[in-house]
């Protein structure tokens, strides 16, 4: 009696436990499947069907635009922040120093009433031809509704951005181009292969600072400015002791992705820095890179 | 032996050994007398192609899938070694050079051939990652907006295809990373033909998208990941370019990017961005990597590769030998893990494995226990 019972026990156990052959499969994967695209994509209509509302050179969100703290890496906090870079260069930018964005530690973001939108930004800030780094502060306000007019930037702590001296090189190269017998000319730098000449590379950089002036004005929350190339450089002669410059820049607008032109007219010396004059976008010509066939 | 056949042998193996070391001689050639520091015009690239294949035929392959807007090839090189026990091969997808200006791509995509090429002999893990993966890289989609950048100083920055004016317009192309089926003309996209984010007509429309479409359709169930490289911003977008669709895997997404913009730091201190493109750049909508992501292929991303706007498209040739190195740890990165999480060689799939045994091992012995109780309970 007592085997028969071990063997009822043994035997419920068993079949409580399982059989010997079971397998243990790692979890099934279902984001490798096929048909594991998150439902909604199939029951909404943003599938590409004709009764959606198409957004047309805008973003999506932009009724619910980023505020309080921002996520540094989001691109409203960057699309800021690169404001904060063209102020920097059209203040304190010249042949020898140059601002670049290297990363935004913190961001916030409030509206201000009848005003537009505040950004308060934590950034680290690249000197570029001397290769040194400084942290800043820096708020920007875009306007919005009744208020046009471009971005308003102010920064704190630029002070230590000015500490490479570079008083001497900017001397030379003014004197230079004074005393020249023939006023300077070039084009396309840096040129198809990214490759820029040694002496004109003060040229290159002037007019980054130039085109600084114009992305500053024309930057908003919806555009991300960078200079592509200078496309023409033609010196004019010396007025009241300013080298004077007429360029045709390239400006590269990341959002829409378009190339545009701008006919900059400014003046430049150590002391004063940089002076535009005059800025004049060019419209650009789609026609004429190859005539359509018109019969 | 007789001397006729003896100088047969001595003349035959003479010539064995010239044929051999020729064709060695030939197919480091292929990859060394070529400047990958340098930009290459198009044709430069279909020759070396070209040489690529006839130099390795062990491991590289060609394909022509699809013809451009002006009717040139679209064409692949497929990276590949025998599988051993001839199991089917999964495939690992790469394209460059959809946007014509982005010139550090193709300059990259022939890097990452270049690399695989001149190391699988001697790296046993990519070895093994080529036996059981075909790598199918394309270092030209928009073939032809490519030539039109080299034309003169003026074309320089072109984007788009070259594909003729719509009725009414004068302007000439497509952007090609709008262009696919994938929540295709809702956002990010341009209507204007001028626009340099002109989606086109309808989605696939243009016979460039159409050609991928096509090719990795016929591969999906087999296709491990999609890597589409861009310039410029240093970013690594994951799917989708939609702000209101998330993909299913975003968290897995987010850590293999993670990991690959990890790798790609260690080697000039680069900062790579991961995030989807809503987050980090724009909302778009009809990219390639959108349409590798909807069709099922699990991993998909752009690399956008250098600079963040100092020279952006211009990027100086200086500089492709460090951007192609950071991008070539990336790329391996996510290939390694997609291909590790296939064939259970990952940490986790090791557990797994460790789990089944234990728990095989218990059942066994308690199994061995209950025989033998019930054994000697029927004895008894």
């Amino acid at each position: 009696m007592m085997s028969v019972r071990i063997i009822v026990v043994l035997a419920v156990l068993t079949g409580v436990t399982g059989s010997p052959n079971v397998m243990i499969k790692p979890e099934a994967d279902m984001s490798a499947h096929p048909n594991s695209v998150p439902e909604t994509v199939e029951e909404t209509e943003i599938f590409g069907q004709q009764n959606v509302p198409v957004l047309v050179g805008e973003e999506a969100e932009e009724d619910v635009m980023a505020t309080g703290e921002l996520n540094p890496n989001h691109y409203p906090a960057q699309r800021a922040a690169k404001v904060v870079q063209h102020y920097l260069n059209t203040r304190y930018g010249s042949p020898y120093r140059l601002f670049g964005l290297q990363r935004v530690n913190s961001g916030n973001a409030e509206d201000v009433a009848d005003s537009g939108r505040k950004y308060q930004l934590e950034v680290t800030v690249q000197e570029i031809i001397g290769n040194t780094t400084e942290k800043c502060s820096a708020e920007v306000l875009f306007p919005r509704g009744e208020r046009q007019g471009s971005a308003q930037v102010q920064a704190s702590s630029w002070e230590e951005l000015l500490k490479n001296d570079t008083e001497a090189q900017e001397e030379a190269l003014y004197q230079e181009y004074k005393m020249n017998q023939s006023l300077v000319t070039a084009q396309n730098l840096p040129d198809s292969y990214g490759h820029i000449e040694p002496d004109m590379k003060p040229l290159w950089h002037l007019g980054f600072v130039a085109s600084s002036f114009v992305m500053l004005n024309e930057s908003t929350e919806n555009t991300l400015y960078n200079m592509a190339q200078v496309a023409n450089v033609t010196q004019l002669p010396t007025e009241n002791d300013q080298l004077k410059f007429d360029y045709h820049i390239l400006l590269h607008e990341m959002v829409s992705q378009e190339i545009i032109h701008w006919k900059l007219l400014f003046t430049w010396s150590p002391p004063e820095g940089v002076k535009v004059l005059q800025m004049e976008q060019l419209p650009h010509c789609h026609h004429c890179e190859k005539p359509p066939n018109t019969n | 032996m007789e001397k006729k056949t003896r100088t047969f042998w001595i003349v035959g193996s003479f010539l064995l050994i010239l044929e051999t070391s020729n064709s060695l001689v030939e197919g480091l050639e292929s990859t060394r007398s070529y400047d990958y520091t340098k930009y290459h015009s198009m044709d430069e690239i279909y020759r070396w192609m070209e040489d690529v294949e006839r130099g390795n035929p062990e491991l590289v392959s060609s394909a022509i899938y699809g013809h451009t807007y002006e009717e040139r090839n679209i064409t692949l090189l497929k990276l590949g070694l025998q599988n051993p026990e001839s199991r089917e091969k999964k495939v690992i997808w790469m394209d460059c050079g959809i946007h014509a200006r982005e010139w550090i791509a193709p300059a990259f995509c022939q890097w990452f051939v270049k690399e695989i090429v001149n190391s699988y002999k001697t790296n046993k893990k990519l070895e093994q990652i080529l036996q059981n993966v075909d790598i199918y890289v394309t270092p030209v989609i928009n073939v032809d907006g490519y030539i039109f950048t080299w034309a003169n100083d003026s074309t320089r920055l072109w984007r788009k295809s070259r594909s003729t004016p719509p009725p009414g317009s004068g302007c000439y192309g497509v952007d090609l990373n709008r262009n696919f089926n994938a929540n295709w003309g809702t956002v990010g996209v341009s209507f204007d033909s001028c626009s340099n984010t002109y989606c086109g007509k309808s989605a696939g429309s243009e016979p460039e998208a159409k050609a991928v479409m096509d090719f990795v359709g016929k591969l999906v169930n087999r296709t491990l990941c999609f890597l589409t490289i861009h310039s410029a911003g240093q970013l690594i977008l994951l799917p989708y370019g939609h702000p209101e669709i998330s993909a299913p895997n975003y968290n897995e997404l987010v850590s293999v990017g993670k990991a690959a913009a990890a790798e790609m730091k260690k080697l000039h201190g680069m900062n790579y961005t991961v995030g989807t493109s809503p987050q980090i750049l724009y909302a778009n909508s009809g990219s390639s990597r959108d349409w590798a992501r909807l069709i099922g292929i699990p991993f998909s991303y752009t690399f956008e590769l250098r600079d963040k706007g100092e020279f952006s498209h211009l990027l100086p040739e200086e500089q492709i030998k460090p951007a192609c190195e950071e991008a070539f740890a990336g790329a391996l990165s996510i290939i390694t893990y997609v291909h590790d999480k296939t064939y259970g060689t990952l940490p986790n799939a090791a557990v797994t494995t460790m789990t089944t045994t234990i728990s095989g091992v218990a059942m066994t012995i308690w199994s061995t226990v209950m025989v033998v109780s019930l054994t000697i309970g029927v004895l008894m």
